[in-house]
């Protein structure tokens, strides 16, 4: 029985924050840690006290697996393990354990020392939280305990993201986080082989949409970019510091060389120059193409992409700049924003989805007069521009995935209900398997029906296969063994083998019957017309008439003798021992019947 | 379980095991002493090298002076190098299913295998071997390429005429199986069929076998190998290392419970510490250039030079080199420096949490950066104007065969100011040296060789207990220079089974027991008894399906229907089809209850008599009797079958069933 809990609003039917509580055969495994980036209250963070109220989270679990480096994903854990309080382990990849702390400050900066909050995570929480995190390798199989395994797939979506398999012996559950199932100019597409889990639980943010091809949305914004610096415009791009940043960086690079423009770009903040360093040091988690080539050339030394100063915002004359963070939300990407969105003349695009209560949300839903702190209001008369860019699977791709793993049940989470929906139908249809929505608080529970491995006696089995071998092998044949059952272990060895591993002599038990025959005939004569008799009635076994004058019908005895008083009967001796009760119940109704009328 | 042994060379093994039908083998290692035996390679015309005479045969025939020259007495065959490749002969290699690389020392002969004995197999390598392993594939192409010699001798290799040469040629083995250098095309097409794994990543082999890469310690990406099924483990050891350099640690826990442990790739200097040799070479280096010579350093393009350029790192300013300029020359010299610093996930814990701040892990970076470090593809272009003396250069090969080492020898072998230290321990120095001499440059002997000696062996062996040890012949007696040191030996109990090249060896397994899954169904159906305590039985009858060498077990299909028509039926017809067995039966029958039980059957008239062995029970009327032994029981009767019946279950409420 597997069942699963979602903790995060957000890791259910919504997007904003994944926290997932999955057990498995006896086991608790928490996927993900996120926060809500749209609320600044209790609700940023998922409520664990449905673990809390049973005693400690260090008890209850028995590891955490953290996804990816987004906030949404791993945003909660310094408040988890350091404020609520876990110990035991967290596993992520390397490059999101290298820049996890980093984006954790990142945001405890904006929310502590900018916006003056208190009851926040400080930052010895966050060093102490990433001391309990445990570094995975892709594919490798991580022994949580003796029998609690996991193992990471490349994920694409941002630098580190991984899918992980969760195995308790023959049950097992594929967690996704957020996955991209196609290449992009820095990341490589997601894979997952046939593993075939239990449950495989995939994110559906773009659960409906079959997103137009790559290269026009790419083309699409480029046009934008390029006319609004032609008409003398700034451009301002909120990003977060890793992720999209490096993959739209490398698309404006190589479209500034192309076409040999002079108006600089700049990226906000010193975390993202550190960022850039982070892609090289990781190179081997980008695509195929970037490792290839990158003793030559580093993509991620970028030539026309300065660091962004402050000032720079004043300077007149076109200019872009990627600022964070990506939502509008707070940071220098709100500060710019504040400085260009009264002239028509400047553009902002938003290169990724925005979560509800945020500044880029609201100016994305068409909202024009924005309310800011100290009742001031900002007229936005800048033009704004969504573009998809998040690398996230679209049905598609989620489709694709699916067809990947081979799972025996699908469970959509991180999505709109109403395109969830649509999605789950969709799956059920193409490849007839449940398929899951579970609403936030809702516990889904699954029937697994895993098989029970049990070590088979070699003798025992090469005893069945040979006989498996055999030409008239046709009909399937019966396997005859016991099942020992001792402590937590499983033997299935030959009868013979149980007897004596247990100390037991074998009983036999053989029984004789005798069968009166009228026959006047001599008795080797009688013996010869039962032999033939048997000998055509049993086609498929093997009847024998031995020299001593008895005859064998597989292990089964018959021996003629006269009768005492009356010289025209014959007595049969048919004698057989308690396994082969069948052939000689069967034999001895057989020969009651007479013998047929003799041929010769 | 077989072991063929296709090298005999303990450091580059190249072992294939049949295990479980499958064929696997463990390392392709290239035996490269072969080419001590050649001229070295110039990449400038040398006068010396050109002017060399003849080698003359004592009765004074000539006809071997084109392919045989004499140095310092020394007889050295003037051809392009050759290498002694594993034995192709032992079995079909093409029915190889797949190879594992250990490092990416032991893949050298990879292309060989793959593309000249129809392997179709996959090959397992971790990321950096494979890197690695191209790029000192690269630098050993490049170098016997760049150099093109038109002379290829093969008559020195006639049976009656090697007889006659003087050592070492005359002891050279398999001299007909020695084979030039592969090319690039071969080489990319050997690493295509490379499939990159993780360490403890567990690869399954058609459903058998599952193979797992573990760290090892010894260089980047550098793994031991588990070949295990369900009940059988294999651990194959191959140039592991307990010291801390730059790899991740050796992981030993998991080579615990191995039925058989392969032991290869130990130290080839057991007696030299890795740490004082260290020491030595820079101080060495130091005196030299303070005197105002050169330092050569032949060595590989990856693996020790990452450790010393960090010694260096850390001691040039405080022995005042700060000035010195440090080359580093190879085709590969800039793809090694940059992948060096891009495998973060593979290095040592120190180095891994760098990459977190973010830092290149690799002080050479910082060697780089400053200028201090110089790196260039070769001698020619833009090295020869930057070239400034007194200096360092790292350049290989260590077997100063070819490469641009050979120029610096010829350069700075006739001042006694310079030195030559050798750090690599693969080829014996004084060999190495052979046809540079007579020499004046001073040589140093400082062979940093980190992988494990006899007593880490020994401690490791206590420490994973494996049933048996196989090594090398060479590591079950002392060195052949030191046969007093019976301590540079590997000592366990029971002694280690050896192997020599072109041997094949039978494994010990005692394996009793497989994995079968019982489905979910038939498992439900089980009826489990428990007869002792803590122990319960189950009788099981099923169908064994086996696909993939995976067995599963099912419940038994349901007999059809008989058919409902009342059509008069033949007597074949009730022929029993197939023969459902009987369980076996245990326990025993005392008589007075048997009794008891049968006259609550309705029996009245039965009497008991005693036997040697046990009693007899007779029922009178029915003329049936009843013998009853400790373990068996015999019903002999009339032909009345309700009456058989009703006697053989009473008979069975006394037994259990198996």
């Amino acid at each position: 029985v597997l069942s699963l809990f979602c903790l995060g609003a957000g890791a259910g039917q919504d997007v904003g924050r994944s926290c997932i509580l999955v057990s498995i055969a006896g086991k608790n495994v928490m996927l993900d840690c996120g926060m809500h980036m749209g609320y600044n209250d209790d609700r940023r963070f998922p409520d664990f006290s449905y673990i809390t109220q049973n005693g400690r989270l260090t008890d209850f679990l028995d590891c955490v697996i953290i996804s990816h480096f987004h906030l949404d994903h791993c945003g909660a854990l310094p408040y988890f393990s350091e404020m609520v309080g876990y110990d035991g382990p967290i596993y992520m990849t390397h490059p999101t354990k290298a820049i996890c702390p980093i984006l954790l400050e990142d945001y405890r900066k904006i929310t502590v020392d900018k916006k003056g909050e208190t009851n926040f995570f400080t930052s010895q929480m966050i060093k102490d939280c990433m001391k309990k995190v445990v570094a995975v390798h892709l594919h490798q199989t991580v022994q949580v305990d003796e029998e609690l395994e996991i193992k990471a797939y490349y994920a694409g979506h941002v630098l580190g993201a991984a899918m992980f398999q969760i195995k308790v012996g023959y049950e097992s559950v594929v967690y996704t986080g957020d996955y991209n199932m196609t290449p992009d100019r820095h990341l490589g597409a997601a894979w997952i082989d046939k593993c075939r889990p239990d449950l495989l639980i995939s994110e559906s943010t773009y659960a409906t949409t079959i997103r137009d091809s790559k290269r026009c949305r790419e083309r699409d914004f480029l046009k934008k970019v390029h006319e609004t610096v032609e008409r003398g415009g700034k451009v301002l791009i909120p990003v977060f510091a890793l992720g999209r940043a490096q993959e739209l960086c490398i698309l404006l690079e190589t479209f500034w060389e192309r076409m040999n423009l002079k108006a600089p770009i700049y990226f906000s903040t010193g975390l993202t120059e550190k960022a850039n360093h982070y892609y090289k040091l990781f190179i081997t988690w980008t695509n195929q193409k970037i490792r290839k080539t990158f003793v030559q050339r580093n993509m991620f030394e970028f030539k026309h992409i300065k660091a962004f100063d402050r000032a720079f915002a004043d300077n007149p004359g076109p200019m872009v700049v990627f600022a964070t963070p990506g939502m509008l939300h707070a940071g220098q990407s709100l500060q710019i924003f504040r400085k260009w969105a009264g002239n028509e003349k400047n553009m902002v695009i938003m290169p990724g989805y925005c979560v509800q209560g945020t500044v880029g949300h609201k100016i994305l839903s068409g909202q024009r007069k924005l309310e800011m702190e100290g009742r001031q209001i900002l007229e936005v008369k800048m033009q704004v521009e969504y573009m998809s860019f998040s690398a996230h699977a679209d049905a598609k791709g989620i489709m694709q995935l699916i067809r990947q793993a081979e799972p025996r049940n699908v469970l959509l989470v991180h999505g709109e209900a109403k395109k969830m929906e649509f999605l789950k139908q969709k799956i059920e249809q193409e490849f007839h398997v449940n398929c899951y929505m579970p609403a936030n608080g809702e516990t889904t529970t699954i029937f697994t029906n895993p098989s029970i491995p049990v070590d088979i006696s070699l003798g025992l089995l090469k005893r069945e296969t040979a006989i498996g071998l055999l030409p008239d092998a046709k009909k399937p044949k019966l396997m005859h063994g016991t099942l020992i059952m001792k402590d937590n272990s499983f033997r299935l060895v030959s009868p013979e083998q149980a007897l004596k591993e247990l100390g037991l002599a074998e009983h036999q038990l053989r029984f004789t019957c005798r069968v009166h025959i009228q026959d006047p005939r001599k008795e080797h004569e009688t013996v010869l017309r039962v032999y033939n008799h048997l000998k055509g009635v049993l086609k498929d076994y093997s009847v024998q008439h031995l020299p001593d004058g008895s005859i064998t019908v597989e292990s089964i005895l018959i021996q003629a003798t006269a009768h005492s008083e009356d010289q025209g009967t014959k007595v049969l001796l048919v004698s057989w021992t308690y396994q082969d009760e069948e052939l000689g119940s069967y034999l001895t109704s057989l020969l009651k019947k007479g013998l047929p009328p003799s041929t010769s | 379980f077989f072991q063929y042994c296709l090298s005999g060379h303990p450091t580059l093994p190249c072992n294939v095991l049949k295990f479980k039908s499958t064929t696997i083998m463990l390392d392709c290692g290239l035996d490269m002493t072969s080419t001590l035996n050649f001229l070295p390679l110039p990449l400038v015309q040398s006068p010396r090298l050109s002017k060399l005479p003849g080698w003359v045969l004592k009765d004074g025939s000539t006809f071997l002076d084109k392919e045989l020259k004499e140095c310092s007495g020394h007889v050295f065959v003037d051809s392009v190098p050759e290498f002694c490749l594993p034995e192709t002969e032992l079995l079909d290699l093409s029915t190889v299913d797949v190879i594992l690389i250990s490092n990416y020392h032991c893949m050298m002969a990879l292309p060989y295998i793959t593309e000249y004995t129809g392997f179709t197999g996959t090959v397992y390598a971790t990321e950096p071997t494979v890197q690695i392993g191209r790029l000192l594939m690269e630098e050993l192409v490049n170098s016997i390429e760049r150099v093109p010699k038109a002379q290829s001798a093969s008559m020195w290799k006639n049976k009656e005429v090697q007889r006659l040469l003087p050592a070492p040629l005359k002891d050279a083995v398999e001299v007909s199986m020695w084979r030039k250098c592969y090319t690039m095309p071969e080489v990319n097409a050997a690493l295509s069929k490379i499939q990159l794994v993780g360490y403890s990543q567990k690869i399954e082999l058609f459903g058998a076998v599952q193979v797992t890469p573990l760290s090892s310690g010894y260089a980047l990406g550098s793994s031991n190998w588990i070949i295990q099924s369900h009940y059988e483990k294999v651990s194959y050891v191959s140039g592991s290392s307990l010291l801390t350099t730059h790899p991740q640690p050796m992981d030993q826990a998991s080579l615990k419970n191995s039925d058989v442990l392969i032991l290869t790739g130990l130290t080839q200097i057991p007696t030299a510490n890795p740490d004082g040799m260290v020491g030595e070479f820079c101080s060495n280096l130091a005196m030299t250039v303070r005197n105002g010579g050169n330092v050569l350093v032949p060595c590989y393009p990856s693996g020790v030079i990452y450790d010393l350029l960090e010694c260096l790192y850390q001691y040039i300013d405080s022995a005042g080199l700060a000035t010195v300029p440090f080359y580093f020359i190879s085709p590969v010299a800039n793809s090694s420096l940059e992948f060096s610093q891009i495998f973060a996930e593979w290095l040592c814990h120190n180095k891994q949490t760098k990459v977190y701040l973010p830092e290149p892990p690799f002080p050479h970076a910082e060697l780089i950066q400053t200028n201090k470090l110089k790196h260039y593809p070769s001698i020619h272009g833009d090295f020869s104007n930057d070239f400034k003396q007194p200096c360092v250069v790292f350049t290989g090969h260590p077997s100063l065969r070819f490469g641009d080492v050979v120029h610096f020898m010829e350069l700075w072998g006739k001042s006694s100011l310079n030195t030559v230290i050798f750090t690599e321990p693969d080829f014996s120095y004084l060999d190495a040296l052979a046809p540079y001499q007579p020499l004046a440059m001073k040589c140093v002997y400082c062979p940093i060789d980190t992988r494990l000696n006899f007593i880490q062996v020994s401690k490791l062996l206590k420490e994973v207990q494996p049933l048996h040890v196989v090594c090398p012949e060479q590591y079950t007696q002392p060195p052949p220079t030191q046969s007093h040191r019976t301590d540079l030996m590997i000592d366990c109990q029971p002694p280690p089974m050896s192997y020599r090249r072109a041997e094949v060896l039978t494994l010990p397994y005692k394996r009793r027991y497989e994995k079968i899954e019982i489905m979910p169904d038939l498992a439900d159906s089980l009826v489990p008894l428990e007869i002792k305590p803590g122990i319960s039985l189950a009788t099981v009858s099923a169908v064994l399906h086996t696909k993939d060498n995976k067995h599963v077990l099912q419940l038994p299909p349901k007999p059809p229907q008989p058919p409902a028509s009342k059509k008069r039926k033949r007597v074949s017809d009730d022929v029993p089809e197939c023969k459902p067995l009987k369980p076996l039966l245990s326990g025993s029958i005392p008589v007075d209850q048997f009794v008891q039980t049968l006259e609550k059957h309705g029996f009245s008239d039965v009497k008991v008599e005693d036997t040697a062995k046990g009693h007899i029970v007779l029922l009178q009327e029915a003329e049936t009797l009843i013998q009853i032994e400790e373990d068996s029981t015999h019903i002999i009767c009339d032909n009345d079958e309700p009456l058989r019946v009703k006697l053989r279950d009473l008979v069975l409420k006394f037994m259990q069933k198996f």
